[in-house]
């Protein structure tokens, strides 16, 4: 299982980080990731209704469905803050990302 | 009420104002108000399957299956546009010449249609789609839906009157000229769109991703409604990285390039 898990993995053994949407907000809504390294952002949308993770300083967008979970590559980036959001719930779905 | 407008309104906005260039870079084509108009019914049918499959589509291909294909009918649509605007490089004389004439709707040479309707079907497609899905969510979590449909109606009317505002902005351009500035416009069209699926390949790692080379949305936001409709006239992007920039360049570079050639051959001919 372990070997599984790891042979999976190994195309890319980026650093992963979880964001969860939870009520359309982001939990965490500031992530912190180091600078120069590209991450995995693991989004898990915890609520019913579909989410689109949005970010004009990332160039991301993707639209995340109810319950589940999607992947979104992120950086290598220089150190800064790059705002995110839910363009689906902007009121309340916003969020931070600072590269140190 | 308001975030139901404005996102509505957005997302109608980019594929109304796509169907706008096309009808008038096609003006004096007999019958392409109907493929424009039959390609965006069915674009209008294939966003309620892509929100529909929604789960399936980001699912598949180890979780890039969306970037994919968005992607894919970005750069269907480039290709198509590309087609279009040699296709015009070499047919433009014809068409003014004919609209010039009285009763102008007259069928020149023989553009293949089904391009129009894949570009106009595919941006509402893109657009519809997440418009199925914003106004999904807004049902499921028990909104108000008298207001809802409100907010989509006067969203819908909003982004349809712009790109009609545009269209009659363009009617006005001397018959002469027209074609040369529809021309540019779906030059640049393609590019941004071609820039736009690049980012979709480096957000789903396929493509390097790198860091913006600039920040411009201090100046003017992509949130803005003049960024917007930048963003789709002239694929403006506030923080866009060096893959996206070369996507751009590249793409005005090889239609460009395949215009200026098909309009040689076309002149020469001409004169021979």
């Amino acid at each position: 299982m372990m070997f599984l898990i790891f042979s999976s993995a190994g195309a890319a053994e980026l650093p992963v980080y979880e964001l969860k949407i939870k009520e359309h907000r982001f939990d965490p809504s500031l992530i912190e990731i180091p600078s120069g390294t590209r991450v995995k952002l693991m989004v898990k949308n915890l609520d019913a209704t579909p989410e689109e993770f949005e970010s004009y300083e990332l160039n991301r967008e993707k639209i995340i469905p109810g319950n589940s979970e999607s992947m979104i590559y992120i950086g290598p980036l220089d150190p800064g803050e790059y705002g995110f959001f839910g363009d689906f719930n902007q009121d309340t779905a916003q969020g931070t990302l600072t590269v140190k | 009420m308001l975030g139901t407008i404005v996102i509505v309104f957005r997302e109608v906005l980019e594929a109304s104002l796509v169907i706008t260039i096309l009808l008038a870079a096609t003006r004096g084509l007999l019958g392409r108000s109907q493929w424009i108009g039959g390609g965006a019914a069915i674009g209008i049918l294939g966003a309620l399957v892509v929100a529909f499959f929604a789960g399936n589509i980001a699912e598949a291909f180890a979780g890039i299956g969306q970037e994919l294909f968005n992607a894919g009918v970005l750069f269907i649509a480039v290709l198509m546009l590309a087609w279009h605007n040699i296709w015009m490089s070499s047919h433009a004389r014809e068409m003014v010449a004919n609209l010039k004439q009285v009763g102008s709707n007259v069928t020149s040479g023989k553009l293949p249609f089904y391009i129009l309707s894949i570009v106009a079907g595919v941006a509402v497609l893109r657009e519809g789609s997440e418009v199925v899905l914003f106004l999904y969510g807004m049902a499921v979590s028990g909104s108000d839906s008298a207001q809802m449909t409100l907010g989509g109606i006067l969203g819908l009317a909003g982004g349809v009157a712009t790109g009609t505002l545009l269209y009659f902005g363009l009617l006005g351009i001397p018959t002469s000229l027209l074609f040369r500035v529809t021309g540019w416009l779906i030059l640049l069209l393609a590019a941004g769109m071609a820039a736009t699926a690049a980012g979709f390949l480096s957000q789903a790692g396929i493509l390097p991703s790198y860091q913006p080379l600039w920040n411009t949305s201090e100046f003017l936001s992509e949130h803005s409604l003049v960024g917007q409709i930048l963003h789709v006239l002239i694929g403006y992007q506030a923080s866009p990285t060096v893959i996206q920039l070369g996507f751009y360049l590249a793409t005005l570079v090889l239609i460009g390039a395949g215009m200026y050639m098909m309009g040689k051959q076309k002149n020469k001919t001409v004169t021979a």
